[in-house]
Parts: C-alpha cells; structure tokens; sequence
C-alpha cells in the first residue's frame, strides 16, 4: 500500500520533469528558429540597401508594365500610420506603378482616404477616374480603398441580386438558370453592389505574417501574394525586389 | 550480405522514425494546427529535372502525399486538403488528362484496401468539387470511396477534383438562391407568404438580405471542414490559383521552392514552426472576424 503511493508519488513527479523538459526543448527550438529568422532579416535589410543604392545590376530596370494592378494588404493596427502608406505611395509613383489597391481588414484606410489623397500629389480616386471598367492610362496614379466587408458580405449582396434575377425569370427554365448563375454574371453583380475592382496581379502584405487578412476573394485568383514584413521597417529595396521577382513570373494558369 | 544490409536500412529507418515522433513530442506543446491545405504544384516539373518518363512525377507525387500524410495524421491535424485537380487542368491536352484520371482511379482504389494509410489513421475521405465533370467511372469510384470511409472519424481527407474557387461560390450561390426560392415558394402555398416575390411584398431593404452569408457558407463544397490554418504551396510560387480563397482570410500561406515529388518531413516540421511563431497573432485576427 506504501509502496503504490510512493510509486504514484515518484510517476506523477517524473511526468511533470518531463514535460518541463518538453516545454524548455520547445522554447529552445523557437528561439533557434527566431535567431535563423533574425539572421535572415538582417541579410534582407543589406540586400535591399544594396538595391537601393543601385549597385545590383539586375534591379536597374525593371518591366514595370507587366504590373498592371498592384494591391496592398496592410495589417490594421499599423494602417493608422497614414505618413508610412503615403510614403510607400510615393515609391511606388516614382517606381511606375498606376493603379493601387489598397486594403485593410477593419476599413482604417477608407477613413483615411481623403487625407491620403490629398498629400500625395497627382493621385486620384480610382471611382472617380474608372468608366466602363477601362482602366485608362492616365498621368495619375489611382487608389483603390478596400476593406474585409468588400469580401464575403459583398459576395452575399451579389447573390441577393443574382436571386432577385432568378426569381424574375423563368425559374424552372434550365436555360435561364445557367445563364444567370455564371461567373461573370457574379462579376457583373459585384460591380453592381460596388466592390468589383479588377484582379490585382500583386499583392505586397505588410504584416507579421504572409496572409491575406480576407482580401476579397474573388479578385485574387491568380495573384502572387508576397511578404514584405511588419510596415515600420519597410524599405526601396525589398519593395524593388519584390516587383523584380514579380516580373520574372510565368504562369500556365492550370494548363 | 544482402540480410545485413537490409537489416541496417532497417536500423536506420527506426531510428529515422524515432527522431521523427521526439520531434512531434516537442513540437505538441506548441498549438497544434487543425486543418493544413497542400497545392501539389510541380510534378511535371519534376519529371523534366530528373529526365523521367510521363507521368513519373505525378506517382512518385502521389508517394510524397502518402508521407505528409503520415505526417500530418501522427502530429495531430484532423483535416487535411489537397488540390489534385482543377477546373483549369481540363484545358491541358486530352492525353494528359486521361492519364491523370487514370492514375485518380488506380490510386482511390488503392487508398480503399486494407493496409492503407485511410484506414490506419481512420480518415473519412470527402472529394470536393463539381464532380459532376467527371468521367464516370472516376466519379463512381469517387462516390464509393465517400461512401466506404464515411464511418471514419479520427481525421478527415479532401481531396479537391474538379474545383476551383470561383467555382465553388458560384455553386454556393446557386444553391442558396434555389433554396430560397423553394423556402419561399413553400410559404406562398401555404398561404403564409402572400405571393411575397411576385407582389414586392417585401421592403427595399429586406429584399437585400434575403440570401445571408451564412446561407452561402453552409453550400460550399468545403463546408464541412473549418477554414485551414497553414496552405502549402510547393515549387516556390506565391498564388493559390483558385485554392480556398474564401477560407484562407486568416491562414498562414508557405510557399517552399522544393518541387511536390521532393517534399519532405523537413518542409512539414518549418511549415508547422514558422505556424506556431505566428499563431498567436493569427487566432487573435480569426477571433475579430
């Protein structure tokens, strides 16, 4: 009877050492990895002084007319910091870039738009400056603001007017069915509720982590999606190289 | 010298998978993800690199699934997803096509047999998409394996064929519209509707709001498994070509240069710790949605 307890006593004793021995492995892993990832950082930060101060060859000339839309998913709690956007803004004026996209999950940036719009110099509005969805090749730079409620609820409103159709129709007629219920019929009707901006080809995430934080989904189908790292220590030169790498892309697109 | 040499491949192949389970018993002290997507990019790739026949790097792709597999059931995540076909693959020339089903075929039978990997780790496997393009043998064999694992219920495997996104809401939306129109049609005839559509019954506003997001939600194909916490995308490309786009708002996207047929546990084990670095920020955004 003694020796069951003391059994009990010395097996939940060396269960506890182990897992305080799991928990410190665990840690010491993670600091590992936190050091590797450091370390790769501060590469990053040389690779892109370098580019910016043109020594790299490579990134001299870029094709930027491969770019045709740009998006920006920042992280909403680093959005408020509208000197920072209007600064990355500025680059990418300078780079070449038309037409941006700029999203945000909590919508922190449609508020402030018209702060945005009017500190950078030559930037429009891209409501005001789209007609009949062509995009035309202006001497300004257009804004696109987009928040998470232009994702899922927008896909829900565009379905209300896919069923107010459907219900005017002939709803047994299969014909009709497949006539409205087609991707391009829901494109139309994402317009129609406003939130059918054009496929971006780019998506830059400023954040701690490379994910798109619910940019709407139906724009990003075959969108190279790249992480550029927390907004605070954005830079020229990563921003360079991310366009460049864009560029060198070759999609099949499934065949 | 042949029982000497196999018994040290044994040796070590023991002690590979010993090291591998201490690495899993140190890692589950971290968040555990549940749901990890794989786009299976690179097999034809594959095959030009090492000068292999056709169709090679699609089966040794089919090996590579069936350890991450292994990998994934023995850490822990319940649901895993695979992107084996898309929408867009019809448009590749027929014979590649044909071969693919064929080796869809050869390998659902295979996962259906005894010893196989779905009922070890007691995986219920769900094909999703619109199985309707199908060959018919294909969707059959498909329907059959639904059906013989349907009683699993340690782990889920979706196989995507035939699916886009796109695709998928749009089939989501189609479903939610046909089911409203039934819900109200059936109202009208019991005479609670009073012929609400045909007499603009319904205010402006209401009118609206009569498909909700929830509606959607509950017809898309991958409903019934909850939205990924890790997508792996392997050759190094950083788009997800029409894969879950509706659930991947807040999941961690890994993108390693290795082609599919060459992936490996090294891969797995830094897709699951850059996923626990960053967790705790993940679960806070999936909390605010």
């Amino acid at each position: 009877m003694d020796f069951s307890n003391e059994s009990r006593v010395l097996h939940r004793c060396s269960a506890q050492i182990g897992n305080l021995l799991l928990l410190s492995l665990w840690h010491l892993v993670h600091s590992i990895i936190s050091i590797c990832n450091f370390t790769l950082d501060i590469a990053n930060v040389l690779e892109s002084y370098l580019i910016s101060s043109g020594l790299l060859g490579r990134y001299k000339s870029l094709h930027i007319a491969k770019l045709r839309y740009l998006a920006i998913v920042i992280e909403s709690e680093e959005a408020y910091q509208t000197s920072k956007i209007i600064e990355l803004l500025q680059w990418l004026e300078a780079v070449g870039v038309k037409h941006v996209c700029l999203y945000d999950k909590e919508g922190i940036l449609k508020k402030s738009k018209d702060f945005i719009l009017e500190n950078l110099d030559g930037a429009i509005w891209f409501q005001d400056a789209h007609e009949n969805n062509v995009l035309l090749d202006q001497q300004h730079m257009t804004l696109e603001f987009v928040s998470f409620s232009d994702g899922k609820e927008a896909v829900a409103k565009a379905a209300n007017v896919l069923f107010m159709k459907y219900s005017k129709s002939g709803v047994t007629d299969q014909n009709q069915k497949e006539k409205i219920f087609t991707e391009s019929q829901m494109s139309e009707a994402l317009k129609t509720v406003g939130s059918g901006g054009p496929e971006p080809d780019l998506l830059l995430v400023y954040g701690p982590a490379r994910c798109h934080l619910g940019f709407p989904a139906w724009r990003i189908k075959y969108t190279e999606i790249v992480h550029m790292g927390p907004l605070k220590s954005m830079n020229y030169g990563s921003l360079i190289k991310a366009i460049y790498k864009f560029t060198m892309v070759r999609q099949n697109y499934g065949k | 010298m042949e029982r000497i040499r196999e018994r040290v491949i044994q040796i070590y192949g023991n002690l590979v998978s010993l090291l591998q389970k201490c690495i899993f018993c140190i890692l589950s002290v971290g968040p555990i993800p549940n749901h990890i997507a794989f786009i299976m990019d690179g097999n034809r790739r594959f095959t030009k690199k090492c000068k292999l026949m056709e169709g090679a790097g699609h089966k040794i792709g089919f090996s590579a699934l069936m350890s991450m597999l292994k990998y994934c059931y023995e850490f822990g995540v319940r649901y895993v997803t695979v992107y084996a076909f898309s929408i867009e693959n019809f448009k590749r020339s027929p014979e590649e096509v044909q071969s693919l089903m064929d080796l869809m075929l050869e390998k659902i039978e295979e996962i259906l047999k005894e010893q196989s990997i779905v009922n070890r780790y007691g995986v219920r496997v769900i094909f999703s998409g619109n199985l309707k393009l199908l060959s018919e043998p294909v969707r059959l064999a498909a329907e059959r394996a639904m059906l013989a694992t349907a009683k699993n219920s340690k782990a889920v495997l979706s196989i995507c064929v035939a699916y886009t996104s796109t695709n998928e809401i749009m089939h989501a939306v189609q479903e939610s519209c046909e089911e409203k129109w039934d819900e109200i049609t059936l109202l009208n005839s019991s005479g609670a509707g009073y012929g609400l559509i045909s007499l603009g019954g319904y205010e402006q506003d209401e009118m609206d709001h009569l498909i909700k997001l929830t509606d959607i939600e509950k017809h898309m194909y991958m409903a019934a498994a909850p939205d990924p916490d890790i997508i792996i995308r392997t050759s190094g490309e950083t788009r997800l070509s029409n894969f879950l786009l509706w659930q991947s708002a807040n999941c961690y996207l890994y993108s390693p240069s290795v082609l599919w047929p060459e992936i490996g546990f090294r891969q797995f084990l830094w897709a699951i710790l850059n996923f626990q670095q960053i967790h705790f920020y993940l679960d806070k955004q999936r909390k605010q949605s």
